[in-house]
């Protein structure tokens, strides 16, 4: 519990019964939550260890509603947290004591599909599967497929750009999305891209997707829907250590195969998931990889007799196809049940998300065995072996005093760990609070400065989602300073703010 | 031409020109200064800042800096079966620097995405003169906002990249084209949404005014051969498609990412959804008009001579926007190159260019929402 969050202003929390008549005039009937029972299940969001009830919860079902909020929020200098469906890892929805609680969860609407220029236009309390599924009966699906799609809302997917196991392939949420309706911080409502490609101008839609709710509240957002490919094929393939695993990736990689997805696993999460759903891993090996192949059947048959032909050259001493498609689906079972079946054998775990560059890997996993040692905490690993995205689990048991601060100590020397080797803090959760006071690891001052001020071009007020993504929060002001060379400031006659 | 041989020299001029009201504008390989108003800023050149920093394949990941060739960056992934998915075109002398700030794309884009979507992360002296880093040297990454997304097809107006990590994916090993002959735009349109629709996995789709369509399938032999058997079948009976050799395609496929053959002093490049396409061309194709259709219909060049509103007008009630990409010097003076934004995302932009650049040192003249700049509220 080792991340601080602003304090709260006395005076917005003096103020709580004329915010709530005023949210109340504005969205009328069950649309604000003040009650402490019933703010209670709004307190934390994926990243549990925080907890901070937030001072309402308004539910909006409108842009206008959005839009009227903000604007009396910016006008009140009232702080505002935005949430879609609170699945965030990294604490991107977090409440503050003394800020509104923003909950976009009634824009539950498909507003248009249309299959010959293959877009459809969502609300963003939309979940990310229940796109694929309005498109489905149709051949279509949306690409990017986070582990919480049967929950987390397109909107959310939007501020994390949420990636997936199939990202390598087909993208991060940024490169499937077209356009977006955006709320700023005081009201106005603009629109970004649309339903073509490459629109005039700076790419702000860019900005916006990954920008963690900082910049603007997004009420719709236009996404590209793909043909589902014909089929798909997995192998499921043991070696004896990473090193191995890891030589397999590169080669696949390197002979120009781009799988639809290729995870890996360590010894530990390979038990603890055998364990849970019995879906036959081996349990002598010390990597799993599972590598799955999409297209017409043609190239998964062609590509699947390469990869197990890869795995061999590289040491595996169990390769399995799948021949069905229940077959795949069980490959994948116990992956995709990793981070429940390591709830089962230990009492708490935390799941980090670094991305290093994949040659690191054995030298990463070596010296996370050493972190591990250090910290007295086990650790299973998973990966998106692909893209390097690392997802290491901490077991720790936050009964006993002191192991939640060590788990996230030993978490914090992980993504040292990964940016010294040349990665990210990073790869798909968002940095959240949870990442916040290690973005000095990866960026100096000059370059978080740089960021700060696009925040400044949104909301110069730093009214949305405080506390989050910066670890110091600089007035915009200060930040709109200019380096006065001889003297000279350019354009003296112009406002700097 | 002002010369930085390096990032620190570059540093230098752009603080000097930041403290001093001067004004600059970067220039890769100058191909495509044509583009937008003439400037009122010393020309920069970033020829000298070139060279690959590092390539490894095997990571999909290389860095290089602005100046360097696109051609010499082509062949050294070429060389290891490697491409830049985004297809980026350009005339002898382009750079990657430029091509990227341009935001250039070739007809792949339409499935495998735009410059944007490959500039993972860059080094870059911002209009403050202050060297910076955004992104990063991996493929998957969500550290911080996206400024790479941001600084492609910026147009050298927020900052002066120094350095540049592109994602590079594997070359396919076959690339086919399929041709159909003598389709109106409308069925040319119907059977590239069809094939782009399709599991066939097409991976680009084009249309030429004189009846070619075009249809690319790429990647592994038996997997190219599967999907150019299944297409005809998909694509209906009216629509004959043969198999072109690589001689013949290469050209059409130029032909259709860049509109470099159109025939007409004034071009525009018109980006609106797909199914939109016929209705431009057969609106403006009686008043005159040459065009070619990329991405499926979502890109349409058009050269058009003497009806210099028609163009933009029409591609704005279609749900599109139109890019003014070549006229004479009197006309780009007088007619933005840029769609032009609605009031709010304009002053969103001018916040978001000070944000990088408060001195306006980038804001050329090239731009005509640049010009207009420093008058609007902060």
């Amino acid at each position: 519990m080792s991340i601080v969050m602003p304090a709260p202003d006395p005076e917005t929390l003096a103020k709580r019964e004329r915010i709530i008549a005023a949210m109340r005039a504005i969205v009328p009937g069950e649309g604000v939550i003040t009650e402490p029972h019933e703010l209670r299940p709004w307190e934390s969001d994926g990243l549990t260890a925080y907890r901070q009830p937030p001072m309402l919860v308004v539910l909006p079902e409108t842009v206008e509603q959005v839009s009227a909020v903000l604007r009396w929020c910016h006008d009140e200098g009232v702080k505002v947290v935005p949430r879609g469906s609170g699945t965030s890892l990294s604490g991107g929805a977090l409440p503050l004591a003394d800020a509104v609680l923003l909950g976009l969860g009634k824009f539950k609407r498909v507003v248009d599909i249309d299959y010959d220029d293959r877009v459809a236009v969502v609300q963003p309390g939309v979940t990310n599967l229940a796109i694929t599924q309005a498109v489905e009966a149709r051949g279509f699906y949306y690409a990017p497929d986070p582990s919480s799609q049967i929950a987390c809302s397109i909107g959310g997917n939007v501020a994390e750009n949420s990636g997936g196991v199939h990202c390598l392939k087909y993208g991060l949420t940024t490169n499937n999305v077209l356009g977006v309706e955006l709320v700023l911080m005081d009201g106005e409502i603009v629109r970004l891209g649309g339903r073509h490609l490459d629109p005039a101008g700076l790419d702000l839609l860019g900005v916006i997707v990954g920008s963690e709710g900082l910049l603007g509240v997004v009420t719709e957002v236009t996404v590209r829907i793909l043909p589902r490919p014909e089929t798909a094929r997995a192998a499921l393939v043991g070696f004896p250590d990473a090193e191995q695993a890891g030589a397999c990736v590169a080669q696949v990689i390197a002979e120009g195969i781009i799988p639809a997805g290729m995870e890996m696993m360590d010894r530990p999460a390979i038990h603890a998931a055998e364990a849970f759903v019995q879906v036959g891993y081996p349990l002598d090996v010390g990597a799993l990889l599972i590598v799955e192949v999409d297209g017409p059947g043609a190239e998964c048959d062609h590509l699947i007799g390469e990869i197990a032909r890869i795995a061999d050259a590289n040491g595996a001493v169990t390769t399995r196809i799948s021949g069905s498609e229940a077959e795949r689906i069980a490959f994948w079972a116990g992956r995709k049940a990793a981070f429940p079946a390591v709830g089962r054998i230990s009492p708490d775990y935390y799941c980090m998300d670094g991305t290093i560059p994949r040659r690191r890997l054995p030298d990463v996993l070596r010296r996370m065995d050493e972190l591990s040692g250090h910290y007295g905490l086990g650790v299973a690993n998973v990966f998106h072996a692909g893209d390097g995205n690392l997802h290491p689990l901490i077991l720790y048991d936050a009964n006993n005093p002191g192991e939640l601060d060590r788990a996230e100590a030993f978490g914090n020397d992980i993504l040292r760990l990964c940016v010294e080797v040349g990665g990210v803090l990073t790869g798909e959760h968002g940095v959240g609070i949870e990442k916040r006071d290690l973005m000095p690891e990866m960026f100096t001052e000059a370059d978080l400065k740089q960021q700060q001020r696009i925040k400044c071009a949104f909301d110069p007020d730093l009214l949305l989602n405080p506390g989050k993504v910066f670890p110091t929060l600089h007035r915009c002001a200060e930040l709109g300073r200019m380096h006065v060379h001889h003297g000279a400031l350019p354009h003296p006659e112009l406002e700097r703010f | 031409m002002l010369e930085p041989r390096d990032a620190q020299d570059l540093r230098q001029l752009v603080a000097d020109a930041a403290g001093g009201g001067g004004k600059l504008e970067l220039v890769g390989g100058g191909t495509r200064r044509g583009f937008g108003a003439p400037r009122e800023a010393s020309p920069v050149s970033l020829a000298a800042i070139a060279g690959v920093v590092d390539y490894d394949p095997a990571e999909l990941v290389l860095t290089v800096r602005p100046g360097t060739p696109l051609a010499d960056v082509e062949e050294l992934v070429a060389g290891e079966g490697q491409m830049l998915a985004f297809e980026p075109w350009g005339k002898s002398g382009a750079t990657i620097g430029g091509a990227v700030a341009a935001g250039v794309a070739g007809s792949r884009r339409v499935t495998a995405g735009s410059a944007r979507d490959h500039l993972l992360g860059f080094s870059a002296i911002s209009g403050r003169g202050e060297a910076f880093v955004a992104g990063a040297k991996v493929v998957k990454n969500v550290t911080g906002y996206d400024l790479p997304k941001l600084m492609a097809g910026s147009w050298g107006r927020l900052g002066a990249m120094t350095e540049l990590t592109l994602k590079v994916l594997p070359a396919p090993r076959l690339t086919v084209t399929l041709a159909a002959t003598g389709l109106s735009p409308a069925a040319a349109h119907a059977a590239m949404a069809c094939a782009l629709g399709s599991n066939a996995e097409v991976s680009a789709a084009a249309h030429l005014r004189r009846g070619i369509t075009l249809l690319r399938v790429a990647g592994f032999a038996p997997s190219v051969e599967a999907r150019c058997l299944a297409l005809p079948g998909l694509l209906g009976s009216h629509c004959t498609l043969r198999r072109m050799d690589k001689a013949e395609a290469d050209p059409l496929w130029r032909e259709a990412m860049s509109g470099e053959a159109l025939a007409g002093g004034v071009r525009w490049q018109v980006h609106l959804p797909p199914r939109q396409a016929p209705a431009l061309v057969e609106r403006l194709a009686p008043l005159g008009a040459d065009w070619a259709m990329d991405w499926g219909g979502g890109r349409v060049w058009v050269a058009l001579d003497g009806h210099d509103d028609q163009v933009r007008a029409e591609a704005q009630r279609l749900g599109g926007e139109a890019a003014l990409v070549g006229a004479p010097e009197a006309m780009r003076a007088a007619v933005p190159a840029m769609h032009p934004r609605a009031t709010g995302v304009v002053a969103l932009e001018q916040r978001v260019r000070r944000a990088f650049d408060p001195a306006g040192v980038f804001a050329s003249g090239r731009f005509a929402e640049d010009a207009h700049a420093d008058q609007l509220p902060a």
